[in-house]
Parts: structure tokens; sequence; C-alpha cells
């Protein structure tokens, strides 16, 4: 993993308070990534005297920009937005410092062939477009679009509050479950079967019942795969592409947008929003441990021995750090200490960044580079992103892999000097442990394998390249924290949500632990640059304290 | 036959939607491409180019020139002095505005002045004895507008006084040889600049200043963003957000500058002798307090938005296409106090913003309203706040 040469933005000093009696808080925040950023900020909007303490030297988490090589800026992990929820936007007034989501106006899908599929803004010519492809399909899209918005438009409340605890006898509980219930109840017949295929089946069965053109399928499949070990036609997919649909850009579902500097930008409009509200933002300040007392949280430890106190701490860490880490097991409960265990991780994903010394050349569309202007997508079909999964059935990454590509540069000209470009490039399935391996020994391979799928569909690309990043789910692990580098801090999987996110019991924020909270992605609804688990971990918080 | 503008042999080459209108009797661009709103977002976060060739313009000289515009400007023109440029209106004799428009004073004597329709002849029926010459100059000079947080940067690499051009303030230079005129102006609420351009020399000066800006994210917009980026800046717009008072049927269409938001022109009158048209009606409207409406800007909120739209079964929507008809504005017990002229989802502020004018007595910031929207065939009336205009207007607009 690179080190960081100099961060976009990022430059806040590490600022410990001083004087023993400063080091008393309200509330303190372990980990300064999205969700521990809206969580503390929250918090000290409702008055509390906050402390947030991260780790790096820069906030973030794996939402952050970097300047890994002069002039290129790289959102070395997370690279779009579109989950994170308006409320947030709203409630921590982040336009007033900065918050601006741009367009990514256009998604490019290359295929094996030579060919393409272009979508863009206008609905009519996405049409027509995917009429090239196939007739039947540029009708069933619209009916396709339409059922996902319904089935997105139905879910949605359920991001923005805590799940019902199954397991209590409170009234309030019972009440919530209740009317969790009423919500599928009043769904029509249409509307609640194509719910309950997408929480369980697969998006190829789905998408089959809409089309036959292999490159749309692979396009819409490609959702349903990112950051979770399951392919396209494995059950859970279907959860996978559902979860990726129900963000939106602009109150359009599915929609994405770049955030102004990258994600790592969004995080410092993060930052300063906590700090208006009077939050205290520390840096280089690793947390080796919670403090406990007699079951109450009262503090914590950093690594040089430096404690604060507060009778309320929150975990924006992972589960595992969270419950085995942070806090000695023997504290919980053991069937939450068993549950934690065997919480999913297996982290799949990885990234090469690159600098490039102009646009990509794609031969059917000559000199064009409008195209670029949004995702683009290699998964050319569902059988393609299906056989990429399969090598890592057995321990190895995919030899000819899924990637979604974005030359940021196109969209934010500042993310790279004048005519010159950044691509990031997510792919899938490289398995956290690999086989008779390590990413030690393989990520050069990996940044090798993906410059050779890019240099098939764009001929010239090796030749374009200045620097190349790879960053494997180990570094991911390493340099994020997001144990076995899952960058949803445990896998999209129906045992994994809602109820059961991240253990049976434990899915509204609390800990055993009194004054112990929870706040990452780790916790419902999940992964992705959300905020939700940070602002409900905040509502159940000053609930517990009275000042909701 | 519809104009062509002098850059048209370039941009009519970028149009990839075939989308025009006319403007002017001028073919101009609707959107280059296939979203406004990626146009709207490259102004706001690098820098566009926009051909306003199509305005009207009037150059006005002649050793009273500056007495003239004295008497029929609402601004004090004195106070501009050469090598700036200022923003004005001008009203009728009763106080309501017949337009709005942006003056050059390029010397003691020398004027050019910017409308949104034709005023030669309203202009010369009003020169009496005064010895100054009007002349229409819209097809000659050709605009365009780089507008956006790069503008200063790259305007200046080719016209290097434009570095430090304060806000209206105008510079001189060549590009490419060819003479132009930088003012930092425009109608974007955003840093920028306008380069005034002999028509001849358009192309040539398109061609520097495109391969210029090249690699640094510039796009050519058109109305739709445009439309989009001045509802942000609290600008008005003729035809939308008022009429001229020339043309009114009644005084319902008619406005004065202090029911447009535009009072602050005249704050000074104490101190100021001049008797340009329209003045003694408008301390009769100061002193007796008879406007009927103040402009101010719209917030919706955008719980009440959501709940409403949510709870007829609809996805909210936020579409940032401009709504330019009127939309009744209520107060809480739903009785109409105003009305709004242009309606929008910014994408900046992530809310839903108008430009609206409503009673005086209702007018403060922070005033609750309702603004009506239809939903389901019926209309819904959404918690809104008053606010002051702009709504979007970051610093370095003016620094």
């Amino acid at each position: 993993m690179p080190t960081t040469k100099s961060t976009a933005g990022a430059k806040t000093a590490k600022t410990p308070p001083a004087r023993a009696a400063d080091r008393t808080y309200d509330a303190i925040i372990v980990g300064g990534g999205h969700n521990g950023l809206v969580n503390g900020a929250y918090l000290a909007k409702a008055g509390l005297k906050t402390l947030i303490v991260e780790r790096r030297p820069l906030v973030g988490g794996a939402a952050i920009t970097e300047e890994l090589y002069p002039g290129f800026q790289f959102t070395t992990f997370s690279y779009a937005l579109s989950l994170l929820r308006p409320d947030i936007i709203h409630e921590l007034e982040l336009t007033r410092h900065g918050f601006m989501p741009l367009l990514m106006s256009s998604t490019f899908a290359p295929m094996e062939n030579g060919d393409y599929l272009w979508l863009g803004q206008d609905h009519g010519q996405n049409l027509k477009e995917i009429a090239r492809h196939s007739q039947h399909d540029a009708d069933a899209y619209t009916q396709y679009s339409h059922d996902l918005d319904m089935v997105c438009q139905a879910l949605k409340p359920l991001l923005d509050a805590p799940p019902p605890d199954l397991f209590s006898d409170d009234p309030e509980e019972l009440l919530a479950l209740a009317s969790l219930g009423s919500r599928f109840r009043k769904m029509d017949k249409r509307l609640l079967h194509n719910t309950v295929r997408l929480l369980t089946g697969s998006a190829a069965d789905f998408l089959d019942d809409y089309f036959e053109s292999d490159i749309l399928k692979g396009y819409l499949a490609s959702t349903s795969i990112i950051g979770t070990k399951v392919g396209p036609r494995s059950q859970g997919s279907g959860l996978v592409l559902l979860y990726h649909s129900i963000g939106e850009h602009d109150g359009a579902f599915g929609s994405w947008a770049f955030h102004k500097g990258g994600n790592g930008g969004f995080t410092q409009v993060l930052a300063r929003a906590a700090r208006s509200f009077g939050a205290e933002i520390v840096l280089e300040s690793p947390v080796t441990n919670v403090i406990t007392k007699g079951g109450q949280a009262t503090g914590i430890a950093l690594a040089d021995g430096t404690e604060y106190r507060a009778r309320t701490v929150v975990s924006a860490l992972d589960p595992r750090r969270t419950f085995l880490e942070l806090v000695n097991p023997r504290e919980l409960p053991t069937d939450l200490v068993e549950n934690i265990r065997r919480f999913r991780f297996q982290g799949t994903s990885s990234k090469v960044n690159f600098a490039l010394d102009g646009l990509p050349r794609y031969p059917a569309l000559g000199d064009r580079g409008d195209q670029f202007r949004g995702f683009t997508n290699i998964g050319p079909s569902m059988d393609y992103l299906e056989h990429a999964f399969d090598e890592a059935k057995y321990g190895w990454y995919s030899s000819r892999p899924y990637l979604d590509c974005a030359v940021q540069s196109t969209i934010d000209p500042d993310m790279a000097p004048p005519g010159k470009h950044v691509m990031s490039t997510f792919l899938a399935y490289t398995p956290y442990k690999l086989r008779e391996s390590d990413w030690d020994a393989e990520r050069q391979n990996l940044g090798d394998t993906v410059q050779r799928t890019l240099e098939s569909f764009f001929p010239g690309f090796s030749d374009l390249v200045l620097h190349r990043e790879v960053v494997t789910p180990l570094d991911i692990e390493r340099t994020v924290g997001l144990s076995e580098g899952n960058i949803f801090a445990g896998e999209f999987l129906a045992p994994q949500m809602y109820f059961f996110r991240p253990a049976p019991g434990w899915s509204q924020y609390r800990t055993p632990i009194d004054g112990y909270y929870q706040c990452g992605s780790g916790t419902h609804p999940g992964g992705c640059v959300m905020g939700a688990p940070g602002k409900l971990a905040a509502q159940r918080i000053l609930k517990d304290l009275g000042r909701a | 036959m519809i104009l062509r503008s002098p850059f048209h042999e370039r941009t009519s080459v970028l149009n990839e939607t075939g989308l025009w209108s006319h403007w002017s009797g001028t073919l101009a661009t609707r959107r280059y491409q296939m979203s406004d709103k990626f146009e709207y977002f490259a102004v706001r976060n690098s820098a566009g180019i926009f051909d306003s060739s199509p305005l009207y313009k009037y150059r006005i000289h002649g050793p009273d020139a500056e007495r003239f515009l004295s008497g029929v400007l609402v601004r004090d023109i004195r106070a501009c002095s050469p090598g700036h440029a200022q923003y004005t209106a001008w009203c009728d004799d009763r106080g309501f505005v017949v337009e709005d428009g942006v003056v050059l004073r390029h010397g003691r004597d020398e004027f050019l002045l910017t409308a949104a329709e034709p005023n030669l002849a309203y202009f010369s029926d009003l020169i009496g004895r005064d010895d100054v010459r009007i002349e229409e100059v819209s097809q000659e000079h050709a605009v365009l507008a780089v507008q956006g947080p790069r503008s200063r940067d790259l305007v200046a690499r080719l016209v290097p006084d434009a570095a430090a051009l304060q806000y209206f303030g105008l510079a001189t230079g060549k590009i490419a040889g060819s003479p132009v005129t930088v003012s930092r102006t425009g109608y974007s609420g955003d840093l920028g600049f306008e380069i005034w351009i002999k028509s001849a020399d358009a192309l040539t000066v398109w061609d520097t200043l495109w391969e210029s800006v090249r690699g640094h994210g510039v796009l050519p917009f058109g109305l739709d963003a445009l439309e989009m980026l001045r509802i942000e800046a609290g600008l008005l717009m003729l035809d939308v957000d008022f009429s001229s008072s020339r043309f009114g049927w009644t005084d319902e269409d008619r406005s004065t500058p202090f029911e447009l938001g535009l009072g602050w022109m005249i704050r000074d009158l104490a101190s100021d002798d001049r008797a340009f048209i329209g003045r003694r009606a408008l301390e009769r409207e100061m002193a007796d307090g008879t406007s009927r409406w103040r402009m101010t800007g719209l917030v919706l909120d955008w719980q009440d938005y959501d709940r409403i739209y949510t709870g007829a079964g609809l996805i909210p929507p936020k579409d940032h296409t401009p709504v330019l008809e009127e939309l009744f504005v209520y107060d809480e017990n739903i009785r109409q106090v105003g009305y709004a002229t242009s309606f929008m989802y910014s994408p900046m502020l992530q809310r839903h913003i108008a430009m609206a004018r409503v009673r005086p007595d209702l007018a403060r910031a922070g005033s609750s309203m309702r603004l009506e929207v239809d939903v389901n065939h019926r209309y819904e009336y959404v918690k809104a706040t008053t606010a002051r205009l702009p709504l979007y207007s970051p610093a370095r607009k003016t620094a």
C-alpha cells in the first residue's frame, strides 16, 4: 500500500487537548469514517460535547481522496455517492459546507465484439440505444425500471428507521413490528412478489424475466455483485442489486453522483459540518480499547496511553473490531460473541487506480471521450460475470475480471492536471484469502490482470498509464481497518441484514455494555456511503440520554 | 429568416441535441448535450461558455451621453466611471420598470447598453435637446460569457488584465489579434466574465478561446442551464419574472423596482439630485408605502414536500428543470399572499426554490408560506420559507 504523500484538503492538525480536564467528553466516537462523522455531527448538534477519534492522518475511513501521484487526486477506495440519505444532507446543513454531488451523466458498457451500450440522460435516446441490441428489451427496460422503482420506493423507509427488535416485548417494539408487517400488507401482489424475489432470489432470475440482450443484462446484473461474494446467478444477488438501486441522486433511484473532490471531498464536508456543531476531531490517534467499569463504558485508551473519558462511547468500526477488539469479549454474552465470530466478511473487492496521460480510446467511438462522463462497466454479459465469479469460489481472483471504472476527472477537472485523467477501477472477485498465496505476492499481478483486461477493450490503454495503485482486500484491511477488506463492514447476505445486522438482538445500535454503542456500516442498514447507521445510532443514543 | 449568431458555425457543430430556441430572432442553443444538468455543473464547478450575442445592444455616445443616461436610467450612471459596468433598470414616469440591462462605460462619453428587447425608439424619443446619439449595434458585437470558478484563470490567460478585474470592471485586450473588451459580468451568479468581440472576429476568438480551455472541463452551455443558474442567482428574466411596463394591459402586469427587489438601485435618493424618469413616483411609493409586493426567495420545506408526495404514493420529484409559470403563494391559512414566477429544484442547494413576490408585510426573511404544487391532479400546499435573494451566492462571485 502506498504511503499518503499529501491529502486533498485533509490537513487537520493533530490537536489532542493538552490538559487532562479537557479529556472529558459527553460522547466519544471511535473512527472518523463517514458514519463516525455523521454520528458525531448529530450528537454535537444535540449539544453533547463530542470527540471523534481517528487513527489515520485524515478523516474519511474508506471515503478519502489522496494525491498519490503529483497532481492526481485518487479516490483510493470508495468512489461514488448514491445511497447517502437525503435527510442527512438537510439536517447537517451539508450544502453550507461545500456538499456538491456532481452528475455522472452516462454509463458506458463496452462489449467484447467492439460494440457497446451507452446510456445517458435522455430516456428516449436510451431506448433507441437498447433497441440496437434488442427491440424487445427497449420496451422491457421501461417496465423493469418502473417495477424496480416501485420496490425501492416501498422499501426506502426501512433505510431511515432502525429495525424493530424481534426479541423484545416492549410495546414500542411490537408496534414497530406491526407497522413493518402492515407496510408489506399494503403492497399489491405484483409489488410484494417483486420485493420478495429481489430480497431472496438471484439477480439473474429477475433480469431474465425482462430481458434477452446479453449486454443489457450484464450491465444491470453488475450491481448485483458489488462487494459481495455472489455471482449474478447466486441466490442473494437480488438483494445486492436492490440495495444498489435504492440509492438516489436528486430523487432518481439508482443514480450515482461524483462528489466534488471525490468521496474524500465529501467526508471533508462532513468533518466541517461536525466541527460547525462543536465536535472535535483528533487525528493520528489509534484507539486500543474502550474502557469499561462495572458494565458501563467510561472512556477510551489510545495506543500512546492517553485516555479520554466519556459516558457514551460509540464504535464506528466494523462488528469484529467493535465487539472482539475494542472491548474484551469476556464482557459480552456468549451468543453475541459467537454470532460476531461467524459474521461473514470475506472481502472480495479491489481497486486499481490509474493516473492517465489522456483519455482511453474506444475504437468504435473514434476520438470521442464523452462516453466517460460516468461509469464504464466491463461486464458485457451475465456469463462474463458468472465466469469471473467462478475462480473466486476456489480461492483465486478472476483472470478476466468484472470492472467498474470511472474517469473521474471528466466530471471534476480538479482531480487531475489539464488534459490528464484519473481513473478509478473497482473490481470484483478478488477473495481476501488466496489459495496458497497472499496479496503481498499477487498485488502487482492483479494490477497487470486489470490493465490487460482494459487494454483488450481500449487498445493503447497501457501507453496512457503514468501511475498505478493496486488496492487489494488486504490493503483495505491494513489501511482502513475493515476486517478482511469487506467494503460493507460485513457482507450483504440476508442472514446479516436488518434484524440480524450485526447480530440477532443487537440491531439497534446498543451493545450489552451500557453507554457503548455501534454506528458503523456493520449495523443497519449497512455499507456504502449512506450515513444512515451513523444517524440512526445517534438517534438511539440521544433517546437513551433522554435528549431526543 | 431566423438569424444566426456570429458563433453559429462553431456552436451548431457542438449542439448534439438539435434543440434550439429563437432568442431575439436568433437561433440559440437550448442544450448542447443530452444533459443540461451536466452543463450547469460545468459552470458551478469549472467554467461554461455561453453565446450571449442575441442580446440587444445600443451604443450611446456624445457629449451629453452621461446626462442623458442619468435622466433615463434608475441607477446613477455618474457613479459608474469609465472602465466599469453597471446593472441597471429604466422606468416609466409612473415608476414601473420598462426593462433592465447592463451598461458598459467605455469612456467619458461612450456607453454600450444591453437589453432583452428593442428599445431604440423608446430611448431615441427621450433625447430632447441632449447632444447624444443612440445606435443599435446588436449585430456588430458578438458576446461570449465565460462563467464559473475557473473563468478568471482561463480568461486571464488570453487577456491578462482580466486577472485583477473587480466585479463589474472592464478590461481591454486582444485575443488572436482581435481587440476585445472583457467585463466581469454575467447571468450565472458565479465568478464570470463576458467577452465583447467585433462580430467579424467572432470565429477567430472562439477558436482561440476553445483551444485554450481544453482539458479544463469547460463546456458550452445553453439556455436550459442558464435558466437554472440565474434562478439560483436570483436574477430576473423579462417576460418570466416581470413584464415591460410599456406593454402591460393592466397595472397588475407592471412592477416597480421596489416590487422586483431592485430597491437597492435607488437607496440613496436623498443625495441624488437626478430627475430621472419615474423618480417622483418612486419617492411617493417609498413615502406612502404603496408597494404591492416584495420580491423574495422561497425555499420549500423538504420534509413537507416529501411527506405530501410520498403520502400520495409518488416519488417526490426533484426536477431541476425550471418551471417558468405562476404558482400561487399562500399564508398558513391558505389565503393567497403572492405568486412565484420561477421555480426549480436546485442541485447546489439540494432544495426546491422559487423567486416569488409576496405582500410587503410578509416579506421578512424567514416568514412561513405555502406554495401550491399539483399532486395527483389536485393542489397541495407545501410549506416554504421566505429567504433573501440570491439564494446561491458564492464568495468568489464578487471576490
